[in-house]
């Protein structure tokens, strides 16, 4: 909807294009991530009886913007002993890896980067470009930590997709889609109709489901969290035993971009767990554009209940984050491999054997 | 079996037990104290930046002698008889000139030691803790009312009123010589 109005006002599909690709970025990434680092801080401070950043701005909502303008004044150091393409090309492509998941997120029913029938299956496949990027700076640093790190993440993240992907097949094999505008779609009209409740087909199915739904979301919220490299899981980054893991090297605006992918991956897998359960951009309580009668008030409404969504879950996140200690290697593995995956493997055989009836 | 369900049950309560806490404490009114905006309420006896109350200062160097780092600096000067150095608040009179009175604040260690010995009470800790510079020498507080000048002066005056003694004395020792002189004629 929104490449055809770009298409119609500057006449030229690669200009639309272009925009298209660049508008989540600018108008939802960026701030976002600026939100984001400032909500962390802040919930980091309450949670700690703390007050967090308060002196630029109200109650310090500038401070992020203040440290970026740091970053960016701050000398890009390369030591002498780095591999300098993969060193430079690495944030580069974690970054887009994070960002490339952006493009198959429906933010609402007028805006998806590109509708694709695989969106999730793409999501899954270029959020792997991440690792490649992770252990690229791990590598070129030429530092064991930053290595360490590295092979730490790719360990972690490798392990932690089987069962992301293994609940995604669970909702796949309920829906019959990958398609995320589609499985929105789906779970339109009122709450009780998300894929969390057991879908929008009513029946003694959907009733029998929504225990084992239950259980497929906290898998695949807890293994999008190890993902990410959020805390528990953040064992790549554990500041007390390796600096600050596969990005010690890294500074200024390099290191700023490895920031931005981190907060934009925790937005792109509460954004994908929201679509999956939560019914993506649709309104549990109906609409007020429908209400009223004004149908463009829709799309940004749905727009509304998107962020809003998402945002609660990086909430969620960040609470998780200061909550909990950190996993030791050894545990994250037997999170992983011997509760998160026999569990994910039942759970998608009951809820096959549910649709079945 | 067993033990695997209740490991998995185990964790779920424990970290729903760990969030129900942490959530608790985003209400929990902030501890923090917005320093500059802000000061924190300071003990009774805290120690901090000396104050020396030149109008109570006779010189004694008993505060300089306490000082375990050596970081107050007197110099005094005899007043003249004739000169008039005025009283401490308690009724002393004054006998020294202060030259020089320094005290070195980049050494201090705010140990006290300097105030119990002083017997007119006049060097003492204030309640000032933000002095920091960018130049050490400025940490060196000189709190002798005297303009260098004067301090110049009045050790003139007293190598001056000295000389005088001396050459006085010196008439005095000669003296018997030239008064006995004019008895005999
Ligand atoms: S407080 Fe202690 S160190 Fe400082 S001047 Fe007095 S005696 Fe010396
Ligand atoms: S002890 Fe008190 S009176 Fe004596 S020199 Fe020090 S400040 Fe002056």
């Amino acid at each position: 909807m929104t490449y055809d109005f770009f298409y119609k006002l500057f006449g030229s599909q690669v200009v639309a294009a272009i925009i298209q690709g660049l508008l989540p970025l600018f108008v939802f990434i960026l701030p976002f991530a600026v939100f984001a680092v400032w909500l962390e801080r802040k919930v980091s401070a309450h949670m700690q009886d703390r007050l967090g950043p308060m002196r630029v701005g109200w109650h310090g909502w500038l401070q992020t913007i203040a440290d970026i303008l740091k970053l960016l004044q701050k000398e890009d150091i390369i030591a002498s002993e780095n591999d300098k393409p993969l060193f430079n090309i690495a944030p580069l492509l974690v970054f887009i890896g994070s960002y490339a998941a952006f493009a198959a997120i429906p933010f609402s029913s007028a805006f998806i980067g590109s509708n694709l029938d695989l969106g999730v299956f793409f999501i899954v496949a270029v959020s792997g470009l991440v690792v490649a990027g992770i252990l690229m700076a791990g590598w070129a640093s030429n530092n064991k930590y930053s290595l360490l790190g590295a092979m730490r993440s790719a360990a972690q993240i490798i392990s932690y997709e089987i069962p992301t992907i293994l609940v995604i097949v669970t909702i796949v094999m309920v829906t019959g889609t990958l398609n995320l505008n589609t499985l929105s779609e789906m779970q339109t009209g009122h709450f009780w109709n998300w894929m969390i409740l057991g879908g929008p087909t009513l029946g003694v199915a959907k009733f029998l489901m929504i225990p084992f739904m239950i259980i497929g979301f906290v898998i695949i919220y807890i293994s999008s969290l190890a993902e990410v490299n959020r805390t528990p899981f953040d064992i790549p980054e554990a500041e007390s035993e390796l600096v600050s893991g596969y990005h010690t090297e890294y500074s200024g605006m390099k290191f700023a971009m490895f920031f931005l992918a981190e907060y934009a991956n925790m937005f792109a897998v509460s954004a994908v767990v929201a679509a999956l359960f939560f019914g993506g951009y649709q309104s549990p309580i109906g609409y007020l554009g429908n209400l009223i009668g004004i149908k463009w008030l829709i799309p940004i409404e749905q727009l509304f209940w998107f962020t809003a969504k998402g945002l609660f879950f990086v909430f969620v996140q960040m609470w998780l984050r200061w909550t909990l200690p950190r996993l030791r290697v050894d545990q994250l593995m037997a999170a992983c491999w011997k509760y998160l995956i026999p569990i994910a493997f039942v759970n998608l055989i009951i809820i096959g054997l549910i649709t079945l009836m | 079996m067993r033990e695997y369900l209740k490991n998995i049950w185990t964790a779920i309560i424990t970290i729903l037990i760990g969030m129900k806490i942490t959530f608790k404490h985003l209400f929990v009114p902030a501890v923090t104290i917005q320093y500059p905006d802000v000061k924190p309420q300071l003990p009774e006896r805290e120690r901090n930046r000396l104050y020396v109350n030149m109008d109570d200062c006779i010189g004694c160097d008993q505060c300089a002698r306490a000082c375990p780092v050596n970081c107050i600096s007197i110099e005094t000067v005899k007043g003249l008889p004739t000169e008039d150095l005025g009283k401490t608040s308690q009724g002393r009179k004054k006998a020294l000139w202060v030259t020089n009175f320094t005290i070195d604040f980049s050494k201090c260690c705010y140990c006290q030691l300097c105030v119990f010995p002083c017997p007119t009470e006049c060097i003492y800790m204030t309640d000032v803790y933000e002095f920091s510079e960018y130049e050490r020498g400025n940490l060196i507080y000189n709190f002798s009312t005297l303009t260098p000048e004067e301090a110049e002066q009045k050790k003139i005056n007293y190598a001056q009123f000295e000389a005088d003694k001396a050459k006085e004395k010196a008439a005095k020792a000669a003296a018997p010589v030239n008064t006995s002189a004019p008895k005999e004629q």
